[in-house]
């Protein structure tokens, strides 16, 4: 590997406890997309749960009326990049999942554009995971994931699926749009699962 | 902050990767989109960056190509190109 | 903006248009890769010019740090579309936003440089006249070149002074009669506006050839 002299790039220093294996800590807030951003009017926004006894659906207003909550948590991009304390607001995945009755074990997510992703319901319970429509004290921004996209800082961030409008409870688990096609079913950054076979 | 017609670049941003693993330039080989027929050179597509590397129609926005890299290998999602033609 | 001079063994000529990739690593394994367009007319070596951009990881590496005897890793050339090899017929149309008259550069050298007389004209779209690359060169190239300085004007300034439209296109593009050949280079978004204009003007969508630079640096 030829190393180029001098050459450091932006990151910056931070305690080894708060950044995984291979990441690397940023400033900024880049912006990664599997595609164009979607514009769903607020009027027309909706969030469902399906695969459940039956389905369960909130409006945008109806969403907005739910319990929020102010997170804080750092975030890790597959690709290398973490970012240190940001905050959010939004709903968590908990409060959504009083109002289904299931016993599933997986869900897949699914968003504006078509993009899915899969996680085991573990990893979206017991405050762990929230539909976020604030990021850093504003309104969620539509490069950012805006109006709505699922949070679950733990996991890599390609599981924060932007531009969430669901979920589907499932009893398997079913690969989504980057897990089917080389990224790792779970992506857990402390245990650096980023690929298949990790 | 980049602004949002900026994510979206073309196939000529995919040129080097993919002239890689197949050994030969694509960019300007025509491509056939699965969902809509249409067939455009390879550098016409568009070309977005996220956690992995999508390839989508420049017509009907469907996924042509995924491109994930890491530990070594690159995994190669081609199930949105109905045809690659490559020339001799 | 800075130039830079790469020696790369092994390296087979490139054609004007084609870009290389570039990837740093650094001490502690951490990379960074981005693509340059190559400055220089086959023939005559690799020249990269890259533009500083003040956010960028990778820019400001490349114009303040890197020093003679340095080394990067290098992929390419890159690029069978967005060529332009000097010997095809129709006149050609180039059109530049920013950094984006690096591979049009490499096109108006080789035309220089194999004593081509096919009519070339570029358009090119600046922010100031300090932000004008090649600007002496440009004129000793047999390329008509129209400026356009979209945030400041030096006093007197007589030529465009916004970003380019379906009317400016009007007035400088070649007849759609003519059947040109169009490479257009710069950001996603000066890209699809300079390609809606030509396309305004009768232009063939098959004329047209386009390069997208990201805004990461």
């Amino acid at each position: 590997m030829l190393i180029s002299r001098g050459f450091k790039g932006k990151r910056r220093d931070a305690p080894a406890d708060r950044v995984p294996p291979g990441q690397y800590v940023t400033d900024d807030f880049p912006v990664l997309s599997a595609g164009p951003t979607p514009h769903a009017p607020l009027e027309e926004w909706t969030f469902t749960i399906e695969g459940g006894a039956e389905p369960v659906s909130w409006t945008w207003d109806e969403f907005q009326a739910l319990p929020g909550e102010t997170i804080t948590s750092d975030i890790h991009c597959v690709t290398k990049w973490s970012k240190l304390d940001t905050t959010w607001e939004g709903v968590a995945v908990d409060t959504l999942l009083e109002a289904v009755d299931h016993d599933a074990a997986y869900a897949v997510a699914f968003c504006d554009g078509g993009y899915t992703t899969n996680l085991p319901l573990e990893d979206l319970v017991d405050g762990k995971a929230w539909v976020a429509y604030g990021y850093d004290g504003e309104e969620l921004d539509p490069e950012h994931g805006g109006p709505a996209r699922l949070l679950v800082p733990h996991l890599y961030f390609w599981k924060s699926a932007k531009w969430v409008r669901g979920l589907v409870l499932r009893d398997d688990d079913e690969p989504g749009f980057w897990e089917s096609n080389g990224y790792h079913l779970r992506g857990d950054p402390w245990l650096e699962q980023r690929y298949w076979g990790d | 902050m980049i602004g949002i017609a900026e994510l979206r670049l073309d196939g000529n941003a995919v040129g080097g990767l993919l002239g890689e693993l197949f050994g030969v330039d694509l960019t300007a080989m025509p491509c056939t989109c699965e969902g809509c027929g249409a067939r455009e050179q390879m550098a016409c597509l568009d070309v977005y960056v996220g956690a992995g590397i999508v390839v989508r129609c420049c017509h009907c926005d469907a996924v042509m190509v995924r491109i994930v890299q890491g530990r070594g290998r690159t995994w190669l999602d081609l199930r949105g190109v109905a045809s690659l033609e490559l020339e001799e | 903006m800075r130039t830079l001079e790469l020696d790369a063994p092994g390296w087979t000529d490139h054609r004007a248009g084609q870009h290389l990739d570039v990837r740093l690593t650094a001490e502690d394994g951490y990379q960074a890769q981005r693509s340059y367009s190559i400055a220089s007319a086959p023939g005559d070596g690799i020249a990269l010019t890259v533009e500083r951009l003040e956010d960028g990881e990778v820019s400001p590496y490349l114009v303040d740090e890197v020093r003679e005897g340095d080394q990067v890793e290098v992929r390419g050339p890159v690029g069978g579309y967005f060529v332009w090899d000097g010997d095809e017929p129709e006149p050609v149309l180039l059109v530049a936003g920013g950094s984006g008259v690096v591979p049009l550069m490499a096109m108006a050298r080789q035309r220089a440089r194999v004593g081509s007389e096919t009519p070339m004209r570029l358009v090119y779209s600046s922010r100031t006249w300090d932000d004008v690359v090649f600007r002496d060169e440009l004129e000793t190239l047999g390329v008509d070149v129209v400026h356009t300085l979209t945030r400041e004007q030096p006093p007197g300034w007589t030529g465009y002074s916004r970003r380019i439209d379906a009317e400016l296109l009007a007035d400088v593009a070649w007849p759609a009669s003519e059947s040109p050949r169009v490479y257009v280079c710069g950001s996603t978004r000066f890209v699809d506006a300079a390609a809606d204009g030509l396309l305004a003007l009768g232009y063939d969508a098959g004329w047209i050839r386009t390069e997208r630079f990201g805004a990461t640096g």
